[in-house]
C-alpha cells in the first residue's frame, strides 16, 4: 500500500458506525421533511466511501482486527480480506444508488413510521457490513441476526396491512430455520479447544462426513437466506411487502450476504472440498434458476415478478459456484477460477440491475400506487427518465450484450464449455443436460423481462389516471442513474472488473484466471485468445457506427417526413387498451407450455351462465407439496404439547420434578 | 497487415448488405416457380425497398421514441452480426470482438427491441405477435445455443473463426453429432426467420401472423429498414449454417487468391440452399401456434442428444 495511514478495515469500520449514528440521528429528528431526506443522501456518501475503500482492499493482504466488546473472554474478531472486500464494494454501490433513490422516496408519511424506518434502514446496511467484516463465528451470528431481525421490521414497514404482516412472519420463520442451521453448521465446524473463530476452523482437522455435514447445514442455511429450492417461498412474499428501496436492498444486497457466507464456509472455512458438494450445489442451483424464470413468467405483480426473478439468478450464481468446486476438486484450479469468477460476476450485475429495477418498480408506485401489472401501461410518456433507466436495467438483465448480465453468463458458459476436460465421464455426461437448462432459463428470462418493461411502461396506459403519473424527483432520478452508469460501466469494462475479482478467486482457491484476463483492457479472454474473446465496447462502437451511419445516410438520401395518425392494427377502429396484452395474456403460453411446474387453479364459466366470469390462479406447486403438510405436522406436534399445559402450578412442579428424577436416574446408570 | 484485414471486414460486411435482399428474392422466386407462378423475379425485394424509403413514416399517435430507434438498432445489430460470420473468408479483424454466444446474443438483442417495439403502440396484433416471437425465440435461442457448442466443443472454441478453420481441416473426421447439430440448426433457422413451418412469411391473415404481426405499425423508411434487416437476418443463418456445417472454400487468413473462389462457392452454396428452403417451405404446412414449441423442443433435444453424443463417441478428454 503507498501511504502508511490509510488503512481500509477501521475505515469500513467506521461507515458501519457512520450508519449507526445516522440511523440513531433519523429516530431522534422530529418530523420534520427535509432533515429526513438528508440522512439518506449522507448514507448515500458512505455507501460511495465504502466502495472505493473496499475496492482498494481488493489486491492487499488481510487485515484482522479485534473489538474490546462481546462477552468477557469472547471478544468480536474482524477480517477484512478480499473475498469480504468484494462483498463491500458490492454493498457500497448498491448502497450509493438505493440511498439516493430513498431520500426521494422516504418522504414524510410515506411508511407507517419514518423515523423508525430511517433507524432501521441504515441499522440494516450497518449490518451488512458486519456480516461481512465478522471473523468469528459469535460476531457473524450476532450480524447475521440483527441483519435478518432488522429487515423483517422493514419488511413490516406498513403493518396496517393483515398481508404484510403475514409475509413478515413467513420472513422471520425461514430466516430463523436458516439461521439454526448456520448456527449448527459452526457448532460442526469448531476448531480444537472449541475455537469459534474462523482462524481456529480453518486449522481444524475433520473427517469427510463433518465437513459434508457443515457444507450441507451451510447450503441450508444460507440457502433459506439467499432463496434456493425449496425454501425461497418468503422472497415473493417479502419483496412485495417492503418497501421498494428495502426490497432493492434485500434483492440487491442482503441475498448476496447468503451467497457470501456460503463462499466463506464452503470455500475458507473448508479448504478440502468433495466433488459431491458441487454436483449438489449445481444440480440445486439450475433447478432453481428454473423454477425462478417459470414462475417469474406468470407472476402479475410486477414485484412478485422481480423477486422471482431473484430466484433464478441466485440459482445461476449458486450453479456457478457448483461448477466452481467441482473443477477445484478435480484440479482444475483454472477453470474453478473462471466458474467462481462467473458466479460473483453475477453477484455484483445483479445486485446492480435489480436494485435498479426495484428501484424503478418503486418510482412507478409512488406515481401510480399501482403494484399490479394488469392496471399499469404506457409508463414511458409520462415517465421517461424511470422508463429509460428500467430498459437498461431490462436489457442487462435479460443478459444482453454490451450490457453487463451478459459477461457474466457468458463467463459462466465458457466455463460450461470447458467442463468436457474434467476425467470424471458421469460428470462430464452432466454437462449437457446443466448448459441445456442454463440456456433455457436464460432465454424464457428475456421472455420474462420483455412481459415486464413491455407491459409496464409501453402500450396505451391501462387506468386513465396513469396518463398523469409524475416522473421520479431529482433524488430517484440520481439514484436510478447512479445504478444504470454501474450497470453500463460493468458491461462495457469487464475486464476491468474481473480483474478485481480475480483477487478474491485467487485469495479462495490458490490461483486466480491469471494473465488470461490481466493482459489487455479491451477483450475479455477467459482462457486463451484462440479460445474465446468478447470485447463489449468495440460491439458497442459497432452497433453505435452502423447506426448513425445508416441515419444519416437515410437523413440525408431521403425525405424524413413522418405524419401521426391513429394505430392501424389491421384496419381494426374500435381500439381501446383492454385489447393489449395483458400480463396474464404475455404468461399464457409460458404457463402452458410448463403446466406441470405450477398449480393451477380455474374458473371456468358455463355457456349458459349470465354472467360469465374466468379466474385462473397459478400458484407454487411446492407450497401445497411441502410448506402446508409440514405447518400440519407443527401443528399437530403443537397439540400434543398443548395437552402438557394446564396453567395450574403444581403441574408445573410435577413436570420439573420428574425432569429431575429423570436426569438423576440417567447419571446414576451412566 | 491491418489495413488489409479491416478492408476484408468492411468488403464483407457491404457485400452480405448489399446481397442479402438478392437472397430473399431467389428464395421467394424458387416458390413461385414451385408453384407453378411466374414470379416477380429477383431483385424484387431491392425494390420494395427501395419504395419503401420513398414513403412517408405514419406513426402511431402513441408510439415513443423506442418505436422509432427499434428500426436503426435492429438493423445495426445484423450488419454486426455479419461482420462476425466468416462468410468469404477467416480473415475478419472484427471477429475477436464477439464469439458465437455473442453473436446469439446480438440476435437476441436485436429481438427483444423487435418485441418492445411491437408492444409499443398498445394494439391488440402488436402486443400479440411480441408474445408469440418471444416464446418462438425463448425455445429457438437455447436450441441455437446448443446447436453452436457442439462445433465449439469440437474445436475447443467459441470464435466462429476459429471453429470454420478447425472444421475446414477436418475432411475426413467424421462428427456423427455435427449431424444432429445441423438437423436442430435448420429448423431453429426455420423458427427465426419467420419461415414455414412455425411462420409463413406471406401472411397477412391476422390470427396466424407471428413475425408480420410485430412489424404491423411500421412504415415508410422504418420498413424498408426492418425488412431489409429481416433478409440480412436470414443471410446470418444461411451464412452461419454454411461456415460451420459446410465450410470448404472459405478462404482462410492470408489467403487473398482463395477469395474469388470463395465467392463463387459462395453464391453456389446460397443458391442450392435458397432453393432447398423454397422446397421446404413449399411442402410442409404450417403449424398451429401450440405445435410450435413442440417443434422447437425437437430441435432443442436433438441438439442436447448430439452434445451426448459428441461426448460419448467423440472422446475429447
Amino acid at each position: 500500500m503507498s501511504f502508511v495511514s490509510f488503512s481500509p478495515l477501521p475505515c469500513a469500520l467506521g461507515i458501519a458506525v457512520y450508519w449507526i449514528a445516522l440511523g440513531i440521528l433519523g429516530l431522534t429528528q422530529r418530523a420534520d421533511r427535509e432533515a429526513g431526506r438528508i440522512l439518506y443522501a449522507a448514507g448515500a456518501a458512505g455507501g460511495l466511501l465504502l466502495a472505493v475503500t473496499a475496492a482498494w482492499a481488493l489486491g492487499d493482504a488481510p487485515t484482522a482486527i479485534q473489538l474490546p466488546l462481546g462477552l468477557p473472554g469472547l471478544p468480536f474478531h474482524l477480517r477484512l480480506d478480499s473475498l469480504s472486500a468484494f462483498f463491500l464494494v458490492l454493498l457500497g454501490l448498491a448502497v450509493t444508488g438505493i440511498s439516493l433513490f430513498s431520500t426521494g422516496y422516504f418522504i414524510s408519511g410515506s411508511t407507517t413510521n419514518d423515523r423508525v424506518t430511517c433507524l432501521h434502514y441504515h441499522f440494516f446496511l450497518a449490518a451488512m457490513v458486519f456480516v461481512l467484516l465478522a471473523d468469528d463465528a459469535y460476531m457473524f451470528m450476532v450480524a447475521w441476526e440483527s441483519m435478518a431481525l432488522v429487515s423483517y421490521f422493514l419488511v413490516t414497514s406498513d403493518h396496517r396491512f393483515a398481508e404484510i404482516r403475514s409475509a413478515g412472519f413467513l420472513y422471520l420463520v425461514v430466516a430463523h430455520v436458516g439461521a439454526m442451521a448456520i448456527l449448527l453448521c459452526f457448532g460442526v465446524l469448531h476448531g480444537p479447544d472449541g475455537g469459534y473463530t474462523f482462524e481456529a476452523m480453518r486449522n481444524a482437522d475433520r473427517t469427510p462426513f463433518w465437513a459434508t455435514t457443515a457444507f450441507l447445514l451451510a447450503l441450508v442455511g444460507f440457502g433459506a437466506k439467499a432463496g434456493f429450492l425449496p425454501l425461497h417461498a418468503w422472497l415473493p412474499e417479502a419483496h412485495p411487502a417492503a418497501p421498494s428501496p428495502v426490497s432493492a436492498l434485500m434483492s440487491g444486497v442482503m441475498l448476496k450476504t447468503a451467497i457470501y457466507g456460503l463462499l466463506r464456509i464452503g470455500f475458507d472455512l473448508l479448504p478440502i472440498q468433495y466433488a459431491s458438494w458441487g454436483v449438489i450445489a449445481l444440480a440445486l442451483g439450475l433447478v432453481t434458476m428454473l423454477y425462478g424464470v417459470l414462475f417469474a413468467a406468470v407472476q402479475t405483480d410486477m414485484k412478485r415478478l422481480l423477486a422471482y426473478s431473484s430466484i433464478e439468478n441466485i440459482g445461476l450464481v449458486l450453479a456457478a459456484i457448483g461448477l466452481a468446486i467441482v473443477f477445484r476438486v478435480h484440479a482444475m484450479p483454472a477453470l474453478a477460477a473462471l466458474a467462481l469468477c462467473a458466479a460473483l460476476f453475477h453477484c455484483l450485475n445483479h445486485a446492480l440491475f435489480k436494485s435498479l429495477l426495484f428501484l424503478a418498480t418503486g418510482a412507478v408506485m409512488h406515481a401510480t400506487s399501482q403494484r399490479s401489472l394488469g392496471r399499469l401501461g404506457g409508463l414511458i410518456h409520462p415517465m421517461p427518465w424511470v422508463a429509460g433507466a428500467a430498459l437498461v436495467g431490462t436489457l442487462a438483465i435479460a443478459g444482453l450484450p454490451p450490457l453487463n448480465g451478459f459477461v457474466s453468463e457468458w463467463l459462466l458458459l465458457q466455463a460450461f464449455l470447458l467442463s468436457p476436460e474434467l476425467p470424471d465421464p458421469y460428470l462430464r455426461m452432466l454437462v449437457p443436460v446443466a448448459t441445456a437448462a442454463l440456456v433455457l432459463a436464460a432465454a424464457v428470462a428475456a421472455y420474462v423481462m420483455v412481459k415486464f418493461y413491455g407491459v409496464v411502461f409501453l402500450g396505451q396506459p391501462r387506468e386513465p389516471s396513469l396518463r398523469y403519473a409524475h416522473d421520479a424527483d431529482v433524488w430517484q432520478r440520481a439514484g436510478l442513474l447512479f445504478l444504470v452508469a454501474c450497470c453500463v460501466l460493468a458491461g462495457l469494462f469487464p475486464v476491468t472488473v474481473l480483474n478485481g475479482i480475480d483477487h478474491v478467486a485467487t485469495g479462495l482457491l490458490g490461483r486466480g484466471m491469471g494473465d488470461a484476463v490481466g493482459r489487455q483492457w479491451l477483450h475479455v479472454t477467459p482462457v486463451s485468445a484462440e479460445r474465446a474473446s468478447y470485447s463489449p465496447l468495440l460491439v458497442l462502437a459497432g452497433i453505435l457506427g452502423v447506426v448513425s451511419a445508416v441515419f444519416l445516410y437515410v437523413r440525408v438520401r431521403y425525405h424524413m417526413r413522418t405524419r401521426r395518425a391513429p394505430p392501424w392494427d389491421c384496419g381494426f377502429p374500435a381500439q381501446t387498451s383492454r385489447m393489449q396484452d395483458t400480463a396474464e395474456g404475455f404468461g399464457q403460453p409460458i404457463k402452458q407450455i410448463f403446466e406441470p411446474f405450477f398449480r393451477i387453479e380455474r374458473e371456468m364459466p358455463s355457456p349458459f351462465d349470465g354472467a360469465p366470469r374466468y379466474r385462473a390462479r397459478t400458484e407454487d406447486k411446492l407450497w401445497y407439496v411441502l410448506y402446508l403438510p409440514l405447518v400440519r405436522f407443527v401443528e399437530r406436534i403443537a397439540g400434543w404439547v398443548a395437552r402438557l399445559q394446564h396453567g395450574r402450578i403444581q403441574w408445573y412442579l410435577v413436570y420439573s420434578f420428574a425432569t429431575l428424577l429423570a436426569l438423576l436416574v440417567l447419571i446414576r446408570f451412566q | 497487415m491491418l489495413p488489409q484485414y479491416a478492408l476484408s471486414q468492411l468488403l464483407e460486411a457491404l457485400f452480405a448488405v448489399v446481397v442479402a435482399p438478392l437472397a430473399l428474392g431467389w428464395v421467394n422466386q424458387c416458390r413461385a416457380w414451385l408453384q407453378n407462378r411466374r414470379g416477380p423475379g429477383v431483385t424484387q425485394p431491392y425494390r420494395v425497398i427501395a419504395k419503401l424509403f420513398r414513403k412517408e413514416v405514419v406513426l402511431a399517435h402513441q408510439a415513443s421514441f423506442l418505436f422509432r430507434a427499434v428500426p436503426y438498432v435492429v438493423f445495426g445489430c445484423m450488419v454486426l452480426a455479419t461482420g462476425i460470420v466468416p462468410m468469404l473468408a477467416t480473415a475478419l479483424p472484427f471477429a475477436p470482438a464477439a464469439d458465437v454466444i455473442a453473436l446469439v446474443g446480438l440476435l437476441a438483442l436485436a429481438r427483444i427491441f423487435m418485441a418492445l417495439a411491437a408492444m409499443d403502440t398498445g394494439t391488440a396484433f402488436g402486443s400479440l405477435g411480441a408474445r408469440r416471437e418471444m416464446l418462438v425465440a425463448a425455445l429457438a435461442e437455447p436450441a441455437l445455443l446448443m446447436v453452436f457448442f457442439m462445433p465449439s466443443l469440437i474445436a475447443r472454441s467459441t470464435s466462429l473463426t476459429t471453429i470454420v478453420e478447425t472444421l475446414a481441416h477436418q475432411r475426413v473426421a467424421v462428427h456423427p453429432s455435427l449431424a444432429f447439430a445441423a438437423v436442430a440448426f435448420v429448423m431453429v433457422m426455420l423458427a427465426e426467420n419467420a419461415r414455414i413451418p412455425v411462420d409463413n412469411p406471406g401472411t397477412h391473415l391476422e390470427l396466424t401472423m407471428i413475425h408480420e404481426a410485430t412489424i404491423l405499425e411500421y412504415s415508410g423508411r422504418h420498413l424498408a429498414l426492418i425488412e431489409w434487416a429481416h433478409a440480412l437476418k436470414l443471410l446470418v443463418y444461411a451464412t452461419i449454417g454454411i461456415a460451420l456445417f459446410l465450410p470448404w472454400g472459405i478462404a482462410e487468413a492470408g489467403h487473398w487468391a482463395g477469395l474469388p473462389t470463395a465467392v463463387l462457392a459462395l453464391v453456389a452454396k446460397l443458391l442450392v440452399g435458397g432453393a432447398a428452403l423454397a422446397v421446404t417451405e413449399t411442402v410442409s404446412a404450417k403449424l398451429r401456434i401450440f405445435r410450435a414449441p413442440e417443434f422447437l423442443a425437437t430441435a432443442f433435444l436433438m441438439a442436447v442428444l448430439g452434445m451426448l453424443t459428441h461426448l460419448l463417441l467423440e472422446g475429447t478428454a
